[in-house]
C-alpha cells in the first residue's frame, strides 16, 4: 500500500516537472510555426528594419525591440542602486521596528497589479515630466520610471532576504577586527549576498522586460526610433497589445507572432547567460 | 412566496429560451448598438450581445462564424463579401472630426484646410502659429506651441476612413502612408481605440487628434472647421454631416460597398462614414433573427442615433436595404 502511494507520488511529481518543459516547448513550436511566414518572407531583416506599415503589408520589428531593450535598460539604471540601498538600511541599519514597517509597505508595493502603475503613470507622472522634460511626457523615459517603480519591491525585498542570511558571526568577526560599518557592508555583507542581488535583476528584467498594461499607457505608441528618450516609441509587448486583435491579413498576424517569439528569446537569453555565466562565476569566487 | 419564485424561475426559462442574437466588431458603432440592443431587449425579449472589439476582429470572428453578425465601419468589396460568403448592408453614418485642445480656442473657432490638415499629421507643419493655419484664422491668436498628433494605435476603421480622407487630399500622404486600418505614422502619439485617443487629446494641451464625433460630444472637445470638397468651409456639426450622407449612393448589388469621405454638396462635412454589418449566408435561420433586430433599430432607433451622435440612414437606404434582404430571403 505505502509503496503504490510512493510510486504513485513519484510519478504525479515527475509528471508535473515534465509538464513545465512541455509547455516551454510546445510554446516555442506554435510561436515558431505561427511566425514562420513572417521569417519567410523577412527573415532576419525583420530585426533590422524600422519601418511598421501595415497597411502595405511591411513590418519590422527594430523599433518594437530596441523600445524593449531601451526602456528596461533604463528601469534598471534606476531602480538597482536605489533598491540595494533600501535593502541595506533595511537589513543593517534600521531599527527593528522600522524595517518591519517598511518592508512591509515594499511588500505591498509588489502586490500592486501593473494596471494600476499604468494608470498612474499617464494621469500623474507623465504630466509631471512633461513640465521638467518637456515633450508630452509618454516616452522612453517616462517607461522607464514607471517600470522601476513598479521592479523596485521585488529586487529590494529579494536583495533584503539575501543580506539576512549573511551570517551574524562573518558580521561580528569583521567588527571585532575593528571594520567600521561600511567596511563590512563593501567588503563582508555586499560580497556574500551578490548572488542575490544578480538573482534579484534578473527576476527583475524578466518582469521588466515583458512588462505590457503599464507600458502601454506611457510608451506613447509610435513605431519609431525616437531621437531622444523623452520621446514616443513602442515595445514588444506593446505592439502585441495594441494590435493583435486588428491583425487582419495573414503577414501582420505572423509579423506580430514573430515579435513574440523574438521577445521569448530575448528574455530566454537574458536568463540563460544569467544563470550559466554570472552564476558560475561567482560560484568559482567563492571557492 | 414558493409560487412566486417558480413563476419568476419559469419567466426566466422562457426569457432564455428566445433567441440571443452575438455580434462583434467596429468600436466606432458601440454606443448606438448598446442603445438599441437594450430597447430591443425591452421591446421583444431577445438579447442582443455586442462585444466592441474593433472592425477588424469583427470581419476576423465573423469570417470564423463565431459570432452571428460582424461589424465592420471599412466595408468589404464585393469579391472579398463573396469569398467569405457574407452579406454585407450599413446600419448607421458617424462622422470623423479634427478634434484639439489649444487653451482659450473655442470649438469651431479654428479654421485648418483640409490640405493643412495632413501635413500636419504628416508632421510638416509643426506649430499651431505656423504661417499656414494662421493665413486662415487671422481672429486667433495662435500659440507658439509644438503641436501634439494623437492617432490610433490599434487597427481601426476609423483610421482607414480619416487616411481615405487624407489620401484624398494629400498626394504626399497618398504615396507615402495610404490607406488603411493601420498605418506607419509619420509623428505622434498612439492611443487605444477612440476612448484612447479621446484620453489623450484631453491630457495634452496643443493636441490634435481624429475621433468619432460621439466621443467628441461626450468629452466635450472642440472641433475644427475644415473644407468641404470644393474647398467651402463647413463645420463640423450634425447639419453638416446629415448634409454629406444624402449624397450616397448604395448599390444592393454591390452590397452597399460605399465609401462616404469627400462628398459632393456645399454643406457637406468631408469625413462622415458609414458603418456596416455583415452576416453570414448560410445560415438563414439566424440572419432572420438579427435582421429584426436591424428592422427594429431602422424602425425605433433614429431618435437614440441622433441623441449619441450618430447620423440614422435615409428613409429610402433603409427601404433598399429591407429589398436586399427580402431578395436574398433573410427577412
Amino acid at each position: 500500500m505505502n509503496r503504490t502511494m510512493d510510486i504513485l507520488f513519484h510519478n504525479i511529481t515527475r509528471f508535473f516537472a515534465l509538464f513545465v518543459l512541455i509547455v516551454l516547448i510546445a510554446l516555442f513550436f506554435v510561436l515558431f510555426s505561427e511566425a514562420k511566414p513572417a521569417i519567410d518572407a523577412f527573415g532576419l531583416q525583420f530585426v533590422t528594419n524600422s519601418k511598421w506599415a501595415p497597411n502595405m503589408d511591411i513590418f519590422g520589428g527594430y523599433p518594437a525591440i530596441y523600445g524593449s531593450i531601451v526602456s528596461t535598460v533604463i528601469a534598471m539604471i534606476i531602480a538597482t542602486p536605489v533598491a540595494v540601498g533600501i535593502a541595506i538600511f533595511l537589513s543593517e541599519l534600521a531599527p527593528p521596528w522600522l524595517a518591519a514597517t517598511v518592508g512591509m509597505a515594499i511588500e505591498l508595493l509588489a502586490a500592486i497589479p501593473s494596471i494600476i502603475y499604468g494608470m498612474w503613470g499617464l494621469f500623474y507622472l507623465a504630466p509631471l515630466l512633461r513640465d521638467i522634460w518637456g515633450g508630452n511626457g509618454l516616452g522612453l523615459a517616462t517607461a522607464g520610471v514607471v517600470l522601476s517603480i513598479m521592479i523596485l519591491p521585488f529586487m529590494a525585498a529579494i536583495t533584503r532576504d539575501a543580506m539576512k542570511t549573511t551570517p551574524s558571526i562573518l558580521k561580528e568577526s569583521a567588527y571585532g577586527m575593528g571594520a567600521t560599518r561600511w567596511e563590512v557592508l563593501k567588503d563582508v555583507v555586499i560580497p556574500y549576498v551578490k548572488s542575490g542581488i544578480i538573482g534579484s535583476i534578473i527576476l527583475a528584467l524578466g518582469r521588466a522586460i515583458g512588462e505590457t498594461m503599464a507600458v502601454t499607457f506611457v510608451m506613447g505608441n509610435a513605431h519609431k526610433i525616437p531621437n531622444s528618450i523623452f520621446k514616443p516609441a513602442t515595445s514588444i509587448p506593446v505592439t502585441l497589445a495594441n494590435e493583435f486583435t486588428e491583425a487582419d491579413t495573414d503577414l501582420y498576424y505572423s509579423s506580430l507572432f514573430y515579435l513574440a517569439l523574438i521577445l521569448l528569446i530575448i528574455s530566454f537569453t537574458v536568463i540563460a547567460i544569467a544563470k550559466f555565466w554570472f552564476l558560475r562565476n561567482l560560484q568559482e569566487q567563492k571557492i | 412566496m414558493l409560487k412566486k419564485t417558480v413563476a419568476a424561475l419559469a419567466v426566466g426559462v422562457i426569457a432564455s429560451s428566445a433567441a440571443n442574437i452575438s455580434g462583434a466588431g467596429a468600436s466606432f458603432p458601440a454606443p448606438v448598438y448598446f442603445d438599441w440592443a437594450y430597447m430591443y431587449q425591452k421591446e421583444s425579449g431577445n438579447k442582443v450581445n455586442y462585444q466592441s472589439i474593433g472592425s477588424g476582429g469583427g470581419i476576423k470572428q465573423i469570417s470564423a462564424r463565431t459570432v452571428n453578425f460582424g461589424a465592420s465601419d471599412k466595408p468589404l468589396k464585393p469579391r472579398k463579401l463573396d469569398k467569405k460568403r457574407l452579406y454585407q448592408f450599413p446600419a448607421v453614418i458617424g462622422s470623423i472630426v479634427a478634434a484639439y485642445n489649444i487653451p482659450g480656442i473655442k470649438d469651431g473657432a479654428l479654421k485648418i484646410e483640409n490640405r493643412d490638415l495632413a501635413d500636419i499629421f504628416l508632421g510638416k507643419i509643426k506649430h499651431w502659429d505656423d504661417k499656414r493655419i494662421a493665413e486662415d484664422n487671422p481672429g486667433l491668436k495662435l500659440p507658439h506651441k509644438e503641436i501634439v498628433v494623437c492617432h490610433r494605435a490599434d487597427g481601426s476603421g476609423t483610421t482607414f476612413n480619416f487616411s481615405y480622407f487624407l489620401s484624398h487630399i494629400s498626394e504626399e500622404w497618398a504615396d507615402n502612408v495610404g490607406i488603411g486600418k493601420a498605418l506607419d505614422w509619420p509623428t505622434g502619439l498612439g492611443g487605444k481605440g477612440n476612448e484612447g485617443v479621446s484620453s489623450l487629446i484631453a491630457q495634452n494641451p496643443y493636441s490634435i487628434g481624429y475621433v468619432e464625433y460621439a466621443y467628441k460630444k461626450k468629452n466635450g472637445f472642440s472641433a475644427a472647421v475644415l473644407q468641404t470638397k470644393s474647398g467651402k468651409w463647413v463645420e463640423a456639426t450634425e447639419k453638416n454631416f446629415k448634409a454629406a450622407a444624402k449624397y450616397a449612393k448604395w448599390s444592393p448589388k454591390e452590397h452597399f460597398y460605399q465609401i462616404l469621405a469627400l462628398q459632393p454638396g456645399d454643406n457637406s462635412y468631408p469625413i462622415v462614414a458609414a458603418t456596416f454589418i455583415l452576416l453570414p449566408r448560410e445560415k438563414s435561420e439566424m440572419n432572420k433573427e438579427v435582421v429584426k433586430f436591424f428592422d427594429f433599430a431602422f424602425n425605433k432607433g433614429d431618435e437614440d442615433a441622433r441623441k449619441l451622435g450618430y447620423i440614422p440612414l435615409p428613409t429610402e437606404t433603409k427601404s433598399m436595404i429591407r429589398d436586399y434582404w427580402r431578395e436574398h430571403g433573410i427577412y
